[in-house]
């Protein structure tokens, strides 16, 4: 039986990125709030020490920072005449667990998406005409446009410290940065970190074709900084290890480093860790929700009132929780009706390597996000005439570490055991750039996330059941720009190109990349869409729920900082609008 | 080539295992596998280096061995899989959580499905790992008359690479997914951080060039082409620094 405890204002189910700025904004605003974690806690100096954090097998390969399968993981299968299991071991995507969920252990590129993504739908339709987006596409706009977001993304950016070169700054086009990014009211906090050999010898090879490299935005601090919440953080030391590691230096924006130094002292909030929400209450009228039911470690379930209630775990497991509380309608991809598990994007990505035959490029001089790249085949900053595709994707060369268990190039041809191999990798390690390529995924009537019928997880409850694969739009997309960084490798002057494009069905195995998006995405009307411009529900008034579950596709950037924004965005609605009117709908239907 | 290879079968002849030992144990040990405790804030403990076996019979022990030198051989570029205690680190994980698979979806139903959808057999590793070697010994003793790690080195190659292909059809286990098992914990074991018993004296790292541990790299940023001269460190330390054996 669960025990009722006391109400509080708000309830923010999970911890991470998310959870931190809207319990920030949300205390700011005089309110009560008590955060759920079901992970741990975890903090700089006791958990990401520079005297243990550089390891390899312990963070990366026994997974030691994720979401742990045991507990909570989905089922996969690539179409519905397949019968969808289990993911047993993490592969394709790494989802975060603990304070500062997947924001502990990500790389810390820090985009902004342009302003044409998030109209992707109208946008494509008014340039190509109706016959470019097909009609098993979903696309969609966001209902928020760039302008709207414009200082929500600078909220974010001097909060992270983000090292970067503006590309333009109101309507200027500013030399070294992006040209194609929208427009942006002022420059990023802090310079570009320095750039080494290979992401240098991309740059110079970009600019001799026509394009346009600039540093690609970072979450690691290029100097000492200090956020506007008075949070200090340090210079970056370039130690290459960032993704799937907690930073030890201060120097990576996370929670940690950039929130809870403020947040955890306030007296109007409250975290509580190891508690998992099972369920989101609602009213009898299913309008309202009332609060959360949670199961602490000792196995004690609680039932926690509130007037607000903020979703804010990972994608999957608010599109899980959403659908296990029974809130809005769920998706079915044979009548095309239901929106809550609609739009399950993800992103593809390929690479293409430059094996030099005596350039010491000391590949493990790293940061998460020290790299070249050009936009000029990302998004719709090309034309897409006659291409038979939409969307783009980033190319650059990126230098995150080159960790040893993880990294070994190879010419190819080469075996992948054996004293062949060993020779191979003993003269390529030091001796090769990688030229990667991430490119969007639209949204597609066959791509969806549902409650698995079958598979059950710690608590009995159903897995969420994902089906995907990347459709005709996206392998012919990627396929492009992976011919265009081939061109960019070939004129990087080295002895040999190795091309590693996608190809086939999309896999669990490999990892790919943590940008899973959409199945509760945010739109401008209810029949399309589970959440209004604000990210609240439009089914229960008083649940708004963030992340990239909100997105209606993925672009072919990081999601991060776009996530960010559309939580700041939202709770500066809920602040200033919401409060005055509590359990009113910001946008009428 | 050939005197290592018979120097090795002697010594599996004479039931011992060909390990490397010598290499300075940085620390206390814990049976379970792994050198911190899970969900704590925990200053990693080495991996003990010591003489035996936890989880390997000495039967699995020899396949181990003959297995892992040919995966990564000794050259003349450096010591391979064997002098980097790649045994020992094999032995030590499987005897530990990751043997058990703790951290992975173990419930039923079972179904082999798509290479798509990864893993689904019903073995931790630990299992997988007891399986496949008997099943694979039983294989090469119905086919040559041998275990396999009496198998010529080039036979033990062929063998190894029909294993990768999923070749050879093995009681109860796939042999393609042993192999993917097998061929990443060796790799783990061979550049891993050396507490977790593997990468001994660095060699790994030597041998591509790696610094480990070293976390400001600032002053090699923008200093192109020039090759990073300071010696590797583990987490653990270096060899140098330890305090002596007991």
């Amino acid at each position: 039986m669960a025990k009722r405890l006391p109400k509080v204002d708000a309830v923010a189910i999970g911890f991470g990125w998310t959870g931190a700025i809207l319990a920030q904004e949300l205390t700011d605003a005089g309110l009560n709030v008590l955060a759920l974690e079901r992970g741990i806690w975890r903090d700089t100096e006791t958990d990401f020490s520079t005297t243990f954090a550089q390891d390899e097998l312990r963070y990366r390969y026994r997974m030691e920072l994720f979401q742990r399968p045991a507990h909570d993981t989905c089922t996969v299968r690539n179409n519905v005449s397949q019968t969808a299991l289990p993911m047993r071991r993490l592969g394709s995507f790494l989802p975060g667990s603990g304070v500062g969920g997947a924001g502990v252990h990500w790389n810390g590129q820090t985009w902004r998406y342009l302003p044409s993504d998030l109209t992707a739908r109208s946008h494509n339709i008014e340039r190509y005409g109706k016959a470019v987006v097909p009609p098993d596409m979903t696309i969609q706009d966001y209902g928020v446009t760039y302008a709207e977001l414009e200082p929500y993304y600078d909220k974010f950016e001097y909060l992270c410290g983000i090292s970067g070169q503006a590309g333009n700054i109101n309507g200027a086009i500013q030399p070294g940065g992006d040209p194609f990014e929208g427009p942006r009211t002022r420059g990023y906090p802090n310079p570009p970190l320095d750039m080494p050999w290979g992401p240098a010898m991309f740059g110079k090879a970009a600019a001799s074709l026509g394009y346009h490299p600039f540093p690609q935005p970072a979450a690691n601090a290029s100097r000492p900084y200090t956020n506007p919440l008075g949070v200090q953080m340090g210079p970056c030391t370039y130690c290459g290890f960032c993704e799937k590691f907690g930073c030890g230096n201060y120097s990576k924006a996370s929670a940690q480093t950039t929130i809870l130094p403020v947040l955890m002292g306030k007296p109007n909030f409250t975290l509580k860790t190891s508690c998992e929400v099972l369920k989101i209450n609602l009213a009898p009228d299913g309008k309202t929700a009332t609060g959360v039911t949670y199961i602490d470690a000792a196995g004690q379930e609680f039932e926690q009132p509130a007037d607000l209630v903020i979703l804010c775990a990972y994608i999957l497991h608010n599109v899980r929780l959403l659908l296990v509380s029974g809130i809005g309608k769920p998706y079915d991809p044979a009548s095309g009706e239901g929106v809550i598990g609609k739009n399950y994007a993800y992103q593809i990505d390929s690479s293409v390597d430059v094996f030099y035959e005596d350039k010491i490029l000391n590949p493990f001089v790293g940061a998460g996000a020290l790299g070249l790249m050009i936009s000029d085949f990302n998004g719709d900053n090309f034309d897409h005439s006659g291409l038979g595709f939409i969307g783009g994707g980033y190319i650059g060369v990126l230098q995150t570490g080159a960790r040893p268990i993880e990294t070994h190039p190879t010419p190819e041809g080469t075996p992948k055991w054996g004293g062949a191999w060993k020779k191979a990798l003993a003269k390529s390690y030091l001796r090769c750039a990688t030229v990667a390529t991430q490119g969007s995924v639209m949204s597609h009537r066959s791509n969806y996330l549902d409650l698995d019928p079958t598979y059950r997880d710690a608590y009995g409850q159903p897995l969420l059941r994902m089906t995907f694969d990347f459709q005709d739009n996206e392998h012919a997309m990627s396929n492009y720009i992976t011919a265009r960084a081939a061109e960019i490798a070939k004129a990087m002057g080295g002895r040999e190109i190795s091309v590693k494009p996608r190809t086939g069905s999309w896999s669990v195995v490999p990892y790919q990349s943590t940008h899973n998006t959409g199945g509760a995405i945010m739109g401008t009307n209810p029949k399309e869409s589970a959440l209004n411009k604000y990210l609240q529900s439009w089914d229960v008034a008083n649940l708004f729920v963030m992340g990239a579950t909100a997105f209606p596709q993925q672009s072919g950037y990081n999601p991060t900082g776009t996530l960010a924004a559309l939580a700041y965005h939202s709770a500066q609605a809920i602040t200033t609008q919401y409060l005055k009117a509590p359990g009113q709908p910001l946008v009428q239907p | 080539m050939a005197e290592r290879d018979f120097n090795r079968r002697r010594l599996l002849e004479a039931g011992l295992v060909a390990l490397p030992l010598g290499a300075a144990a940085a620390g206390a040990i814990g049976k379970a596998g792994v050198p911190w405790r899970p969900d704590e804030a925990a200053y990693p403990l080495a991996v003990d280096e010591g003489k035996s076996y936890n989880f390997f019979s000495r039967a699995e022990a020899a396949f181990i061995v003959a297995a892992v030198a040919r995966m990564i051989p000794a050259d003349e570029l450096g010591g391979g899989a064997i002098e980097a205690g790649v045994p020992i680190f094999l032995d030590r994980q499987l005897a530990g959580e990751f043997g058990q698979g703790t951290q992975w979806y173990m419930r039923g139903p079972w179904a082999k499905g798509e290479e798509t959808q990864g893993y689904q057999s019903r073995m931790s590793p630990a299992q997988m790992y007891r399986a496949a070697i008997a099943a694979i010994d039983k294989d090469t003793n119905h086919a040559f008359k041998v275990v396999f790690a009496r198998l010529k080195g080039p036979d033990q190659d062929t063998y190894l690479k029909r294993l990768e292909t999923g070749d050879v059809s093995l009681a109860n286990v796939d042999s393609k997914a042993f192999f993917i098992l097998f061929l990443q914990n060796v790799i783990e074991g061979f550049f891993c951080d050396p507490i977790h018993g593997g990468n001994r004296d660095m060699i790994g790292w030597k041998l591509i060039g790696f610094p480990g541990a070293r976390y400001d790299k600032r002053a090699w940023v923008l200093a192109f082409g020039k090759p990073y001269d300071l010696p590797p460190v583990s987490i653990g330390g270096r060899p140098g620094w330890l305090a002596p054996k007991n």
